[in-house]
């Protein structure tokens, strides 16, 4: 009986403020629509600046008299070594294949040598980029490596430090526009809602005169945003859905950025979105009254 | 109707709805030393004292500004004294948490000059509202709000809208409003200051019908004929002060003079029972 009278309430109260309650409709799907595509766009610019920050490694080089037995043991040393996600091995074959890849016809050059200078290596790739200092430092404390095997250990500390600050800054700046246009959100629609319950406050008055407690009051209000925030959400959703299918999804094949591995999954976004949309909607509403249920 | 009219035994029933104030030697209102200093500094009331036992039917009169509307809205805990108490059927109201005021007031019936319904509902959903407020069964409502519409003598107008009636009706239906709980007690602020004098007598009919069910009473009014003729309890306001606290009193103090003779003595400030200001 309580449920269904408060869902009565909330449907007439759609119906009789229909001008404000239409407003509320489109300020949520205005937002959410612009979350909607800036969410991915912000998740594809941290999702690439992850991708170059997972490129920085440290290299630690092996004596060319390293035996068979010391190699075991620098490679189990290094995968204990704290904060280390992988280590893989690159032999002097390996080595030479892959200069040959970056510096054109290194193979000749390096048969005019007689054999292969290059030393076989072991590329450590850290758990998290900011902790490579410490993990070089774990390796080789004040630049003199731990273990006789290990010649050299080498992180390209200049470029290390570039790829960190910028990818840094982008994630930065992603993450504050993110958290800026969340707000924006939340402030348009809690106050267009607020426009709806101030044009009811004389109604408002009324209930609490003949004894209406503030939840009673409160429930119509707060299931009408949860109607509007739905409806919203269901809206913008599907104008989502029909721009990526008729503009993202054909022009995905061509740039990168669109098809982001790290870009949320649709399905994802959309629970996310309709999820929001409701909660904003609802808790707005029921907070927006609170200055007019007190007397 | 004839349930309003009759005495004893229907009274029994109303009284279910009341569980409190059904002691008679607990005053139903009681106000002891009550200071209303508002904000802005301006006097309100002013060391009122003021009892008004169960079943009674007052007229607070007085001049404009003189606290009739803050005694009402102090009594339904709108406002808080600034000095002194005010129980009602023995409880205190400074006592009553903020989140209990809902339940003193579903045993408060109020009308107001403006009437206060609530626009867009129907006739029936306003009273039914009070109802549904109370937490009753929907087959309670369709029984009670029908009759208690047929005793304010709108049976026809069920379905309309606020706006579609006089102001008479509209201050009919605000009254079946306050009546639909039976609460002990009803407060009317002005209930016929934007009424014509025959609808008033009307309005105040109905008033003084619920008030003979046991129900006390407290009119705010400026209605000097209404008050001349039902010669019931009246208190007089001044200035925030109680000047006259008169049982079948009338709406100027002395009834032998002419109402030249009553105006003349009010301005020369002797008609007041020792309390000239
Ligand atoms: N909300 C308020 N803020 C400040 N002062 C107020 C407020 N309400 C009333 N007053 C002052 O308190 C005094 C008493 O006002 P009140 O409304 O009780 O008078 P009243 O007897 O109802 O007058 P009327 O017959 O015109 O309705 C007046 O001087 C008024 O100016
Ligand atoms: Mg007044």
């Amino acid at each position: 009986m309580r449920f269904s009278f408060f869902l009565r309430e909330a449907l007439r109260g759609l119906r009789r403020s229909s001008a404000p309650a239409l407003a509320a409709l489109l300020t949520v799907v205005i937002t959410a629509l612009v979350l909607g595509v800036f969410i991915p766009i912000v998740q594809a610019t941290t999702g690439t600046a992850n991708e170059v920050r997972n490129r920085v490694v440290v290299d630690v080089y092996l004596t060319d008299t390293a035996t068979e037995a010391d190699r075991t043991e620098v490679q189990r040393s290094l995968e204990g070594t704290p904060g280390v996600k992988s280590v893989d091995y690159i032999s002097k074959d390996e080595a030479l294949r892959e200069l040959g890849h970056k510096v054109n016809d290194a193979q000749d050059k390096i048969e005019l040598l007689g054999t292969n200078p290059l030393p076989s290596l072991f590329r450590v790739t850290p758990e998290d980029p900011d902790e490579l200092k410490a993990i070089v430092a774990q390796i080789a404390p004040g630049g003199n490596p731990r273990l006789e095997a290990i010649d050299e250990v080498q992180n390209r500390e200049s470029d290390t430090g570039k790829i960190l600050s910028a990818t840094g800054l982008v994630k930065g700046l992603g993450a504050v526009m993110a958290g800026l246009l969340v707000l924006a959100s939340i402030a348009l629609v809690a106050n267009t809602i607020r426009l709806s319950v101030f044009a009811r406050r004389r109604e408002i008055e009324v209930m609490k005169l003949v004894g209406a407690t503030n939840w009673f009051i409160r429930w119509p209000f707060v299931i009408e945003g949860v109607i509007v925030g739905f409806m919203g959400g269901v809206l913008s959703v599907l104008l989502l859905a029909l721009a990526k299918t008729t503009v993202v999804d054909p022009l995905s094949d061509r740039f990168e950025l669109l098809a982001a591995p790290d870009t949320i999954d649709f399905p994802v976004l959309i629970v996310l979105l309709l999820f929001a949309c409701v909660a904003v909607s609802a808790i707005g509403s029921g907070i927006t009254l609170r200055r007019f249920l007190r007397v | 109707m004839v349930r309003l009219m009759a005495s004893a035994p229907t009274q029994a029933q109303t009284d279910r709805a009341r569980p409190r104030a059904t002691r008679p030697d607990i005053p139903v209102v009681e106000f002891r030393d009550v200071t209303k200093v508002y904000d802005g500094g301006s006097v309100g009331l002013e060391r009122a004292t003021l009892k008004i036992g169960r079943g009674e039917f007052v007229f607070l009169v007085g001049p404009t500004g003189c606290g009739k509307s803050t005694c009402i809205r102090l009594l339904m805990k709108e406002l808080e004294p600034s000095k002194g108490e005010i129980d009602i059927a023995g409880k205190t109201l400074g006592r009553i948490p903020r989140s209990r005021v809902p339940y003193l007031r579903r045993n408060i019936g109020t009308v107001f000059q403006d009437y206060k319904l609530l626009p867009n509902r129907t006739v029936y959903d306003n009273v039914a509202y009070s109802l549904q407020v109370i937490g009753e069964t929907r087959q309670e409502i369709r029984r009670k709000v029908p009759d208690i519409l047929r005793m304010v003598g709108l049976s026809t107008k069920l379905h309309s809208l606020p706006d579609e009636l006089s102001g008479g009706e509209q201050q009919r239906v605000s009254i079946a409003r306050a009546f639909v709980n039976h609460p002990p007690l009803l407060l009317a602020d002005e209930p016929t200051g934007n009424l014509d004098p025959e609808t008033s007598i009307g309005i105040m009919q109905l008033i003084y019908r619920i008030n003979r069910t046991g129900t006390t009473v407290i009119v705010a009014t400026h209605d000097k004929e209404m008050v001349d003729k039902m010669r019931r309890r009246v208190v007089e306001l001044r200035e925030g002060r109680i000047v006259r606290d008169e049982q079948s009193g009338l709406y100027r103090p002395d009834e032998s003079t002419t109402e030249f003779a009553i105006r003349l003595r009010g301005e020369l400030g002797v008609g007041v029972e020792g309390h000239p200001n």
